[in-house]
């Protein structure tokens, strides 16, 4: 076809006049680098394409000629840059808030489920910013096993001081009562009691319809296809089966009385977004996180910090003074602490990178079976 | 190297620079389940340094337990999630991954290909600026590959990756490629993609993924992740118009009113000229505020508050739009849903619908046509089922601010919420507005219907008489009326059997026949309420959605439903115009009671048992009820 051959005279041509590389007239006409290239070597194309691309070549014949003129016009002149793209941390930061907004304006009572750890202050840092001149319009939920680290409790009242929110701290009273403890009962137990069941218990009670959790999506395989906003029945249960699907940012936010949503505004994070966030905003976190000499035993592979006198040495057991930090925060008997120099943010973040050992691996519960997570979400632990 | 480890570890704080500064790109991954796509990612994230060691041992434990032998991991194992799915060996949801490079965050929304998962693939796409679709280089473009490539062209998506993979499985045959190149180049000339960029590769190899294949040196382009790190997502178009739709109204105090919002299109400065749809009050920006002090200008994606120069009333689901291009606004529009529920779009039936953060009433006025995905043609229909796509007229109960989707996907998406189980069952790209929103306007006459109803000495009131066929319900309606005719009361008796002999001639038994009857019959009572009637109405209307949708018409104290309790044990023993026998030999199709269901009503005023009343008792319970309720005494 004599037609192929004249966009092919003429693609060159442009190319040659303007100084572009073929490869590069070649995507803007037919938007694929080869394209001329294979036309020359006798390769085909439709009527159609080769229409499409000889109007194209003229409007950029156009445009060049256009620019040309211009540009000596407008010399000197500053001109409007287009904005400049946001980076990622800006792009989930925004998703978060749009999140925090969204339940604030169609649930009625939402309640920020806070652990004192480092996911916890981001999720509250961002939804103080959400809601910013305005105060948080929904209090923070402390699910305490009554076995935190210590410095955790200081931690969280020292920030709750300092911000003037409101916190509601609920602890299982049956499981006080039975005086769960962890190094008695199994973590799987104490887990269940202290945590799924108490849980279940402060959201019935004080009726809340959506609950903010800082579970990401990295942190584990059956995360990655949790929604955003979750659905659990009345009895707090979960059905991955049952998910409703999440268009474009427009969240189906209704239930039926009793029913009730977890929330997830860091969904899309991960622990490195988290890190970084961090270290760009200068938020205060636990000083557990950052290494320093603590007393340890080892038991069955974990190092163990003694935080009180309720852990109780066994046989051949010794407590010894390491360079330890923590790179999750839970129940004390139950988090294993790792050897470590990281002093600063930029050190953990380094470590954390440079180690490559998943998030989770630290903590006891997760380690059970291949999807072990899975089987507590549906059963109600968050 | 996607991680720039040397760095890392000698200058962490020029590392954190380096990456502080990445921006964000969405991409989802589409094929078929023998594409090899949970490889694919697998490897992204293996190669890009983000399995962890723990991870890498749990996925050697799986493979020492299966038996499998293999020199190479699984790769496709590190991506699969919910339990019964790993039973099945295969991807059936959405699910989200996450990678880094030093260029960029990617968040990979990894969808499956089956033909009943076409939902899945809509939500994935949804949010994707950028597509990885995989072809098997053995088979080529697929009905599947077409499909895929209509869907993310529907959703607007606009720059393709044909990712043409198992090229070692093919001889790294050069011929291949382009053979596949071409045709799919060919066939989706007219889905709109901006660009299209195919590459060879094998995910199981590594080759063209993050590096370049030593054994495909004929190909001269970048590697995946080189392009998809590069690639330029802004539109190619002119500047976007600003576009913000109002989510939360920011009044901490007297003196602070601030309107809180994400911007989904253009930017925005202080001084800027702006107008509020759908109202088309206008004013000036004042400051966009956050926590970090105010900000001079803000675009797309940023999340802030904006306060206004001027006084005007603002709520949350207004569209505040740059002067130079507002937002079109409208309550009837021209749209493609697509149906993600297994309980099918019946038109004519009330669903809720989100759009720019307002939820309203809305239904489905005409289903025009559906689209086959497989070749991309029209075929008429009644319904829509699951996974099923179709153009349909919508009736929104009040106006909407929105833009085209082809203009603007954020403003001219929305989701469609069944009442009953509150489940999202579709989504939506509006295409235009019917305009007749703005031609017809309702005749406001001097006489309305409260003079009508007091020349009448009457409440107007609709009875809606629900119940099996045969259960009674004309007859109770007709000693009602004849009751109120006795007080001197102006009433009209719409019957069931009657109306299907004129007005509704033209409607057969179907569940979406049924839907159409009811809802004329719901007008047509509606106007004689106007008229200042009493309406008496004995329909079986066995659909609780129908009878909602009835009552929704009216105003509040107007709707009076009346359900006649008679088992079917009890009409089928009297089955007086003998139908339920027809029905049981299979005579009649989709007869209520016998192989059509009737949902019991939840919530009816007034409940009358015929087999422990008689008519007239009943009528006179009824009558009873109006008097007490102040039907009677005008």
């Amino acid at each position: 076809m004599t037609d192929i051959s004249t966009l092919i005279e003429q693609a060159e041509s442009f190319a040659d006049r303007h100084g572009l590389a073929i490869t590069t007239i070649s995507r803007k006409l037919l938007k694929d680098g080869k394209g001329i290239t294979r036309l020359k070597n006798g390769g085909q194309c439709t009527v159609k394409t080769l229409t499409a691309a000889l109007k194209v070549l003229e409007e950029l014949e156009h445009q060049f000629a256009m620019k040309n003129g211009k540009a000596t016009e407008k010399h000197g002149q500053i001109v409007d840059i287009q904005a400049q793209e946001l980076t990622h941390l800006e792009r989930l930061e925004a998703e978060s808030i749009y999140i925090f907004r969204e339940v604030v304006s169609e649930c009625k009572n939402p309640v920020l489920l806070y652990s004192a750890g480092k996911d916890s202050a981001v999720m509250l840092h961002l939804a103080l910013k959400a809601f910013f001149p305005s105060k948080l319009p929904f209090p923070l939920l402390h699910v305490d096993t009554g076995w935190k680290f210590k410095e955790m409790i200081k931690y969280r009242d020292q920030q709750i001081n300092k911000m003037g929110l409101k916190l509601i701290v609920h602890q299982n009273p049956e499981g006080v009562k039975q005086g769960i403890n962890p190094f008695i009962h199994g973590s799987a137990q104490h887990t269940d009691i202290m945590k799924t069941q108490a849980l279940k218990q402060a959201l019935s009670k004080y009726g809340f319809d959506a609950a903010f959790g800082g579970a990401r999506r990295d942190e584990e395989k059956s995360r990655a296809k949790e929604r955003v906003f979750s659905f659990r029945t009345v009895n707090h249960h979960w059905n991955p089966k049952a998910q409703r699907p999440e268009l474009w940012s427009i969240y189906n936010t209704r239930v039926s009385k009793g029913e009730s949503m977890r929330v997830f505004p860091l969904s899309n994070w991960t622990e490195l977004d988290i890190w970084q966030y961090i270290y760009k905003n200068n938020i205060e976190i636990p000083n557990l996180y950052f290494a320093a000499k603590r007393r340890i035993v080892e038991r069955e592979g974990v190092s163990i910090m003694v935080d009180d006198e309720r852990l109780v040495l066994e046989k051949g057991e010794a407590i010894q003074e390491k360079m330890v930090r923590f790179r999750t925060l839970g129940c004390y008997p139950l988090t294993g602490a790792v050897e470590s120099n990281a002093q600063t943010l930029p050190d953990i973040i380094q470590e954390m990178l440079l180690s490559k050992t998943s998030e989770r691996h630290d903590r006891v519960i997760d380690r059970d079976n291949g999807a072990s997570m899975e089987v507590k979400k549906s059963e109600g632990y968050f | 190297m996607p991680l720039n480890e040397e760095l890392l570890s000698s200058d962490i704080l020029s590392y954190l620079q380096t990456h502080e500064n990445k921006g964000l790109l969405r991409v989802l991954t589409c094929g078929s389940v023998d594409d090899g796509k949970s490889t694919l990612i697998g490897r992204l994230l293996y190669d890009s340094k983000l399995i962890y060691e723990d991870q890498l041992v749990d996925l050697q434990k799986y493979n020492d337990f299966q038996g499998v032998q293999s020199a190479e991991f699984d790769y496709s194992r590190l991506v699969d999630g919910l339990e019964s799915e790993r039973e099945q060996g295969i991807t059936i949801d959405v699910a989200y991954r996450y990678f880094s490079t030093n260029k960029r965050k990617f968040i990979v929304a990894d969808t499956p290909g089956h033909e009943q998962y076409t939902r899945n693939m809509v939500t994935g796409a949804s949010t994707s600026d950028v597509a990885i679709l995989l072809v098997d280089a053995r088979h080529g473009v697929k009905v599947q590959t077409r499909r895929h490539s209509y869907v993310l062209s529907m959703l607007g998506v606009k720059h393709v990756v044909l990712a043409v993979n198992k090229m070692d499985v093919v001889d790294f045959s050069q011929k291949k490629f382009n053979e596949i190149e071409e045709n799919f180049r060919e066939f989706s000339t007219d889905l709109g993609f901006e660009t299209i960029h195919c590459i060879p590769i094998s995910a199981l190899h590594g080759d063209n993924i993050i590096s370049r294949s030593e054994r495909m040196k004929w190909y001269n382009g970048p590697n995946l992740l080189r392009h998809i790190e590069g690639i330029s997502v802004v539109p190619s178009n002119e500047k976007e118009n600003f576009r913000f739709p109002v989510q939360w109204v920011n009044r901490p105090h007297q003196n602070f009113r601030g309107y809180s919002g994400t911007i989904v299109a253009g930017q925005i400065k202080q001084g800027d000229k702006i107008t509020v749809m759908p109202s088309g009050k206008t004013s000036v920006i004042k400051d966009i505020v956050t926590i970090d002090g105010q900000l001079n200008r803000a675009q797309k994606h940023q999340s802030v508050t904006l306060t206004i120069e001027d006084d005007i009333d603002i709520s949350r689901g207004d569209l505040i739009c740059s002067s130079e291009n507002v937002a079109q606004y409208s309550d009837q529009f021209q749209a493609k849903i697509i149906w993600m529920s297994t309980q099918k779009l019946f038109p004519g039936r009330s669903y809720l619908l989100k759009i720019n953060n307002t939820t309203t009433s809305v239904s489905i006025t005409n289903l025009k046509h559906k689209i086959n995905i497989n070749d991309f043609s029209h075929a008429s229909a009644n319904v829509l089922e699951l996974n099923e796509i179709g153009i349909c007229n919508l009736s929104l109960a009040q106006q909407v601010a929105f833009d085209p989707f082809d203009i603007c996907k954020s403003t001219g998406s929305f989701i469609l919420i069944d009442r009953q189980t509150n489940d999202t069952v579709g989504a939506g790209m509006l295409n235009f507005s019917l305009r007749r929103a703005a031609n017809l306007t309702w005749q406001n006459l001097a006489v309305g219907k409260l003079e009508r109803a007091e020349q009448k000495h009457q409440k107007p009131v609709v009875l809606w008489f629900t119940g099996l066929s045969g259960a009674g319900k004309s007859t109770i309606a007709s000693l009602v009326e004849k009751k109120l005719f006795d007080l001197g009361r102006h009433t009209y008796t719409l019957d069931g059997d009657n109306v299907r002999h004129g007005l509704n001639k033209d409607l057969g038994f179907t569940d979406a026949d049924r839907i159409e009857n009811i809802r004329r019959i719901g007008e047509a009572a509606k106007l004689m309420v106007d008229a200042g009637l009493m309406v008496l109405v004995s329909f079986i209307s066995p659909f609780k959605a129908e009878r909602q949708m009835a009552r929704r018409l009216m105003e509040e104290g107007e709707f009076l439903e009346i359900y006649v309790n008679t088992p079917l044990s009890v009409v089928e023993k009297r089955d007086v115009k003998g139908l339920y026998a027809k029905a049981r030999k299979g005579e009649i199709k989709n007869f209520t009671g016998i192989d059509s269901e009737y949902q019991v009503p939840e919530n009816a005023e007034i409940i009358v048992e015929t087999t422990t009343q008689t008519a007239k008792q009943a009528a006179e319970k009824i009558v009873k009820y109006l008097e007490k309720n102040g039907y009677l005494n005008t």
